[in-house]
């Protein structure tokens, strides 16, 4: 049993609860997440790590209420508590100082992009931030973003806010600055998390420039430790599990159609359940 | 003649999770004890990895002493309920039975279950935890400081925590799924072992002192130093110190995939992942239970051993219909005979000398279908089997929708991965020494782990063994004087 300390609505339907978990907090690292079962008869489900606090023994963890889980979750509050929560899981995202890093984080992925820019940052990089959702009141965690990135772009998609367009947008607008100075360089590495439609594009994008790129993939899973292959992606041609040879793989390797299909496997049952929790 | 256990008619259980097989009634138990020759030679227990004293408890059956034959069967045997329904007592202990030879072994593995079912009907848990408590704290042992990890809480893991918590040690016992058991919660189904019956021997495992940690994943959530290492207050419980030994009983989880075009389809399902959804994550139960299952109308199942046997009954319980699909013949299935007759009975046709080559999409990133070949035997092979040969230009399409591959599991790497030093063979499995030891000193391991997929009895007997060991270990260790930390 771990128990909510803190619940933070941070925009229209995307809640932050911060939980009680010694073990995780002890060990976490960016780009690692969880699986959490709410309550006896809840599903398992992985969430990002969004932060922790090893001195407190605490973790964030950021949400969309999109279905059953996140919906019912949603409704605890602090002083309530989550039956089952594992982890930390997966690799942590390889950060080492190479240079300039941009970290791409789209809706509430922005909560998991947000760990990784500041592990790129304390260790050495320049860091530069490009954070999109679909309007101003989606839109998460500036604040955090702008204090932890050497600079940072915002995207709405309906320009409500900042610049309108996609992350591609603000990223192809810093390719063109580049291609027409003399005094700055492309990236070095380009990491992005979020909707697979955006991490596709991103992809695409980054691939003609040669521009070395880290995806953190999010397919379904039910053990999330290796065991029922719920989770496996095509990466390079090869069959990998999301859950223990990721969650971060090669962007211009993966399958992202294949992906997105495999997302959908689910979508009758939870559309059966939906709004019922 | 053998007396059989009785069963739930097959039209009636194909529609219901309930146990297939239904338990000897007093009279039927006694009856079928009467026919134990009580040979002075033993035979039968040389067949039993765990070394039961099968006569022995026969006979106490025999004379209407059910909770006594109970305590004998679990002097060796911590779970005696699941290994009298799970075990193939045919190749064990029945096999070895003198009356084998006329065909009419005695029903071993019923009167076990008989037997240890008793507390289960009789007596409530509560009762029975404080009996055991006081039986073991005022005769059989003395409570030690010493303190050992079990990582797994498998048939390998519970045993060995088990009889290491008989000997008088503090085992602490990690299991990274939310509910304890490993294979006998997520993989076996209900009808075949009820989840109730592992609860109760898990209880009882509990009674004997073991404290189980649930949703910890040894390899991340602590690593294998963080078990050793003194002072680090890991977990907080267990004190200052740490752990004297670890044994490592993490099974073989990793699923084996086909290797053919098609295999990430949607609907098609690993049997890991089919068995745990419906199994572990009650997905028959959907809604009542949020784990979703989706598969179609048309079910195949890929594989001939207990695990294919095992999808194809629950896919046929969830009332759709199901062939299985295997590349040799009916005599080299590695399955139980039993678990092959039941499916029969039960109607699951068999679709032989068939290897899947491609599994069809229908356009939507679905199945479609699954295309085969059909194969001929040829030499035998490694196994000892004859290896099924493709005949060529004999493809066909299979009218599927949903596909399950149940052709084996590896060694789970998580844990050796995540391990420097701890050695492993190129199949993956764990290098033990000769007494269960691996490449780290005070790391022992067993069951799937170090062997490949078995049955859970041979991972019992493997955790017995290593619990011995580990004793051995630590008695060695202790009694020498302490220089450093």
């Amino acid at each position: 049993m771990f128990k909510i300390i803190c619940k933070k609505e941070l925009a229209q339907e995307i809640t932050q609860i911060t939980v009680e978990v010694p073990l995780v907090a002890k060990k976490a690292k960016a780009g690692q997440f969880v699986v959490i079962i709410i309550d006896e008869r809840g599903e398992r489900i992985p969430l990002t790590l969004a932060d922790w606090d090893k001195d407190k023994g605490t973790i964030n963890l950021i949400f969309q209420q999109v279905g059953f889980t996140t919906e019912k979750l949603g409704r605890l509050n602090p002083g309530d508590y989550i039956e089952h929560i594992l982890g930390p899981l997966g690799h942590p995202t390889e950060v080492k100082k190479i240079g300039t890093v941009i970290c791409i984080g789209g809706g509430v992925g922005i909560a998991e992009v947000y760990p990784v820019s500041r592990a790129f940052k304390e260790a050495g990089n320049r860091v530069i931030g490009i954070i999109g959702s679909r309007s101003k009141e989606l839109l998460i965690l500036e604040d955090k973003m702008r204090e932890t990135c050497d600079e940072l772009f915002i995207t709405t998609d309906d320009g409500s806010y900042s610049r309108k367009g996609f992350v591609t947008d603000a990223l192809k607008d810093l390719f063109d600055v580049v291609e027409k100075s003399t005094h700055t360089k492309y990236p070095d590495l380009v990491y992005c998390i979020g909707p697979v439609p955006m991490m596709k594009a991103v992809s695409e994008l980054t691939k003609n420039y040669g521009i070395k790129t880290i995806v953190s993939l999010n397919p379904i899973m039910v053990d999330a430790t290796g065991m029922c292959g719920s989770c496996r992606c095509t990466v390079g041609g090869k069959t990998v599990f999301g859950c223990v040879d990721g969650p971060d793989f090669d962007a211009h390797q993966v399958d992202f159609e294949e992906l997105e299909k495999r997302l959908k496997l689910f979508k009758n049952q939870e559309d059966k359940i939906k709004g019922q929790s | 003649m053998r007396n059989k256990i009785p069963q739930q008619p097959a039209k009636v259980r194909i529609k219901n999770f309930f146990e297939v097989a239904l338990g000897f009634s007093k009279s039927e138990a006694e009856k079928e004890a009467a026919r134990c020759l009580q040979c002075k030679d033993v035979a039968c227990v040389k067949g039993c990895p765990v070394e039961i004293d099968i006569p022995a408890f026969i006979k106490l059956i025999k004379e209407g002493k059910r909770k006594e034959a109970q305590a004998l069967i679990k002097e060796k045997n911590n779970l005696p309920a699941i290994c009298g329904r799970v075990c193939p007592q045919e190749d064990q202990c029945e096999a070895t039975c003198v009356l084998n030879k006329k065909k009419i072994p005695i029903n071993i593995g019923a009167l076990e279950r008989y037997a240890a079912d008793y507390e289960l009907n009789q007596l409530s848990v509560v009762s029975c935890q404080l009996l055991d408590k006081n039986n073991l704290k005022t005769e059989n042992r003395q409570l030690k400081t010493d303190k050992v990890a079990v990582v797994g809480s498998g048939p390998a893991g519970l045993t060995c925590a088990a009889d290491l918590a008989k000997m008088g040690y503090q085992v602490t016992l990690f299991e990274s799924l939310h509910l304890p058991g490993g294979v006998l919660m997520y993989g076996i189904p209900e009808f075949r072992l009820p989840k109730k019956i592992v609860r109760n021997e898990v209880d009882y495992i509990k009674s004997l002192g073991v404290d189980i940690k649930t949703d910890t994943l040894i390899g991340n959530t602590y690593s294998l130093q963080d078990l050793f290492s003194r002072g680090s207050g890991i977990p907080p419980e267990a004190g200052k110190e740490g752990f004297q030994s670890i044994f490592i009983g993490t099974g073989a989880g990793l699923p084996q995939f086909l290797g053919i075009p098609g295999e990430n389809l949607d609907r098609v399902y690993s049997a890991n992942e089919f068995l745990t959804r419906v199994n572990l994550m009650k997905a028959y139960k959907f809604p009542e239970y949020a784990t979703p299952i989706n598969i179609g109308q048309k079910v195949v199942v890929i594989g001939g051993g207990n695990v294919a046997f095992d999808c194809a009954r629950v896919a046929l319980r969830l009332g759709r219909q199901v062939t299985l699909v295997y590349r040799r013949t009916e005599n080299e299935m590695p399955a139980r005979k039993e678990e092959i007759q039941n499916a029969k009975d039960e109607g699951v046709p068999f679709k032989i000398l068939t290897q899947p080559i491609r599994i069809i999409d229908d356009g939507r990133g679905f199945v479609g279908g699954l295309e085969c070949i059909a194969m001929e035997l040829g030499e035998p092979d490694a196994s000892g089997r004859r290896r099924p040969v493709p005949i060529k230009d004999s493809n066909f399409i299979l009218e599927v929708d949903t596909v399950i591959v149940a052709i084996g599991q590896n060694p789970n790497p998580l844990l050796p991965k995540a391990t420097v030093g701890l050695k492993t063979k190129e199949d993956g499995t764990i290098w033990v020494d000769e007494n269960f030891m691996t490449s780290l000193p005070g790391v022992f391991a067993g069951g799937d782990i170090i062997s490949g997929a078995d049955t859970v009895i041979s991972a019992m007997g493997a955790g017995k063994k290593a619990a011995v060991a580990i004793d051995k270990y630590i008695k060695s260790v202790t009694s020498k004087p302490v220089t450093s930390n």
